[in-house]
């Protein structure tokens, strides 16, 4: 399964009240590390797309969700569950370590 | 094309056997594949992607070397994390850093150079053929070029590691954003401090440099930008020895570096530029290092080629192995030097031709010395 663009306007919908966990992806265009886990998430979007969705949040076009949530630095993951933030990955980080990070949502 | 002949003669033994002569021979995905044959032994692997990587693979692969390049999750390097490079020849207007890292590695790949986006787990380099082990899989090459650069420097304070991401940084261009109207300290007198500093003030309300000394390592043009903006304040002769802060940072705790004494100033962010360390340690007791990590070449261990390690056939090039320069164009250029040093190194062996360009001049490839 592809990754799912949202809004600050589709949050609630998409994000909080998600059946499934959500692994929103704060990013934007001028960041650099934020275009090297990208094609990690997309990846892990494909194999894992049953048990989690994985949601991109573009923070230059949505800021009021990335203030909210006080992200201070891009690429930023926060892992939701029940409509709750109930971990946060800081940081490009390799394959492996990404998966290790999000290794009890994806079992 | 002599040496080329050779390497045919040679590859009746399957060590000697070249990855482009064992796709000429109608084997299946040699190069590209995932499934890698045991018995494929390259010319070179190329181990990381920044200008100095890019280079060398740009170089290798115009040879028709077909390196193989294993550019690391974090691909391009730390120019990945830059703004305007201006000081890069050939962009006039200057370019930003992930646009250059881009247009290198598009440029390497357009001449056949393999590249991966997995990190390098482990590394044997002694013998004559190399093994480089990524994601568990063994890979095998003739030659090895070294450009794995150098990670960021942090402060190393108790609650630094803590705060990453909630108001502690290293990239200054991907956090800036958060911190419109914050005050916020940048540390480090050198040139990505300056950079920082006035890239930062374009969101902060006020920007304090804090440096350990009153003198700069950053050069005039970069340090007079920063001393005309007026956003911008100085703390000299001060060092961040402690972060507070609870979720998010709030204040800093500094010490003047010649009395001791100290001072609480509150800031929301802490950048910081106060250098690079190499990134070596996966050749660690492998190739001769110095005191810092720096991989030793040429010169420094009696080597008779700038780029040559400890090791024959193991060539080192960019941030990893300098201390000095430390730019995109001298890494980019001593990409190159591995890149044809490798060249060379595999064409006196017998393992592969110089094509481009041609330090040998005559005779045939056994007349080439070998003590390269």
């Amino acid at each position: 399964m592809a990754t799912k663009k949202v809004t600050d306007a589709s949050f609630d919908v998409d994000v909080l009240q998600s059946d499934k966990p959500v692994i929103v992806d704060f990013w934007a265009e001028w960041c650099g590390p934020c275009r090297m886990v990208a094609p990690i998430l997309e990846e892990i979007s494909n194999k894992h797309g049953d048990k989690v969705t994985i949601a991109k949040l573009d923070i230059d076009a949505n800021p009021e969700i990335a203030q909210q949530y006080q992200i201070l630095s891009i690429p930023t993951m926060l892992v939701f569950q029940g409509g709750k933030a109930v971990k946060q990955v800081v940081g490009a980080k390799p394959k492996a370590a990404l998966l290790a990070e999000f290794a009890d949502i994806l079992a | 094309m002599r040496g080329r002949a050779q390497a045919r003669r040679t590859a009746e033994t399957p060590e000697r056997m070249l990855v482009s002569e064992f796709v000429a021979s109608g084997a299946p995905d040699g190069a590209g594949g995932v499934g890698e044959m045991a018995e494929v032994i390259r010319d070179v692997i190329v181990i990381g992607s920044g200008p100095a990587g890019y280079t060398a693979a740009l170089y290798l692969a115009r040879a028709d070397l077909k390196p193989l390049v294993f550019e690391g999750f974090a691909y391009g390097g730390a120019l990945m994390t830059t703004t305007e490079v201006e000081n890069f020849p050939g962009f006039a207007d200057g370019i930003l850093g992930p646009e250059l890292m881009g247009r290198m590695r598009e440029q390497a790949q357009r001449f056949g150079a393999d590249l991966r986006g997995s990190d390098v787990e482990a590394v044997d380099l002694t013998g004559p053929i190399k093994s480089v082990t990524v994601d568990g899989e063994v890979f095998k090459a003739h030659s090895v070029v070294l450009a794995t650069g150098s990670a960021a420097r942090y402060l190393g304070l108790p609650d630094e590691q803590r705060l990453i991401g909630r108001g502690v940084s290293a990239c200054a261009t991907c956090d800036g954003f958060f911190f419109r109207d914050h005050d916020i300290v940048v540390v480090g007198g050198g040139d990505s401090a300056m950079e920082e500093a006035t890239f930062l003030t374009k969101f902060a309300r006020s920007v304090t440099i804090v440096h350990r000394r009153e003198d700069f390592r950053a050069s005039p043009i970069m340090l007079d930008r920063a001393r005309a903006n007026p956003k911008i304040r100085w703390a000299m002769n001060s060092a961040v020895t402690a972060v507070h802060g609870d979720t998010t940072v709030s204040g800093l705790t500094l010490t003047d570096t010649r009395t001791g004494e100290t001072s609480e100033l509150a800031a929301t962010g802490l950048f910081v530029a106060i250098g690079h360390d190499p990134r070596s340690a996966l050749f660690k007791g492998i190739v001769d290092t110095d005191a810092e990590g720096y991989v030793l070449t040429g010169g420094d261990i009696g080597a008779g080629r700038s780029t040559e390690t400890s090791i024959k056939g193991v060539f080192a090039c960019g941030d990893l192995v300098d201390h000095t320069y430390r730019q995109a164009i001298t890494a980019a250029g001593s990409g190159c030097s591995a890149a044809l040093d490798a060249q060379h190194f595999l064409a006196s062996h017998h393992l592969a031709a110089v094509t481009d360009p041609e330090p040998v001049s005559s005779g045939s490839p056994e007349q080439v010395p070998v003590g390269v």
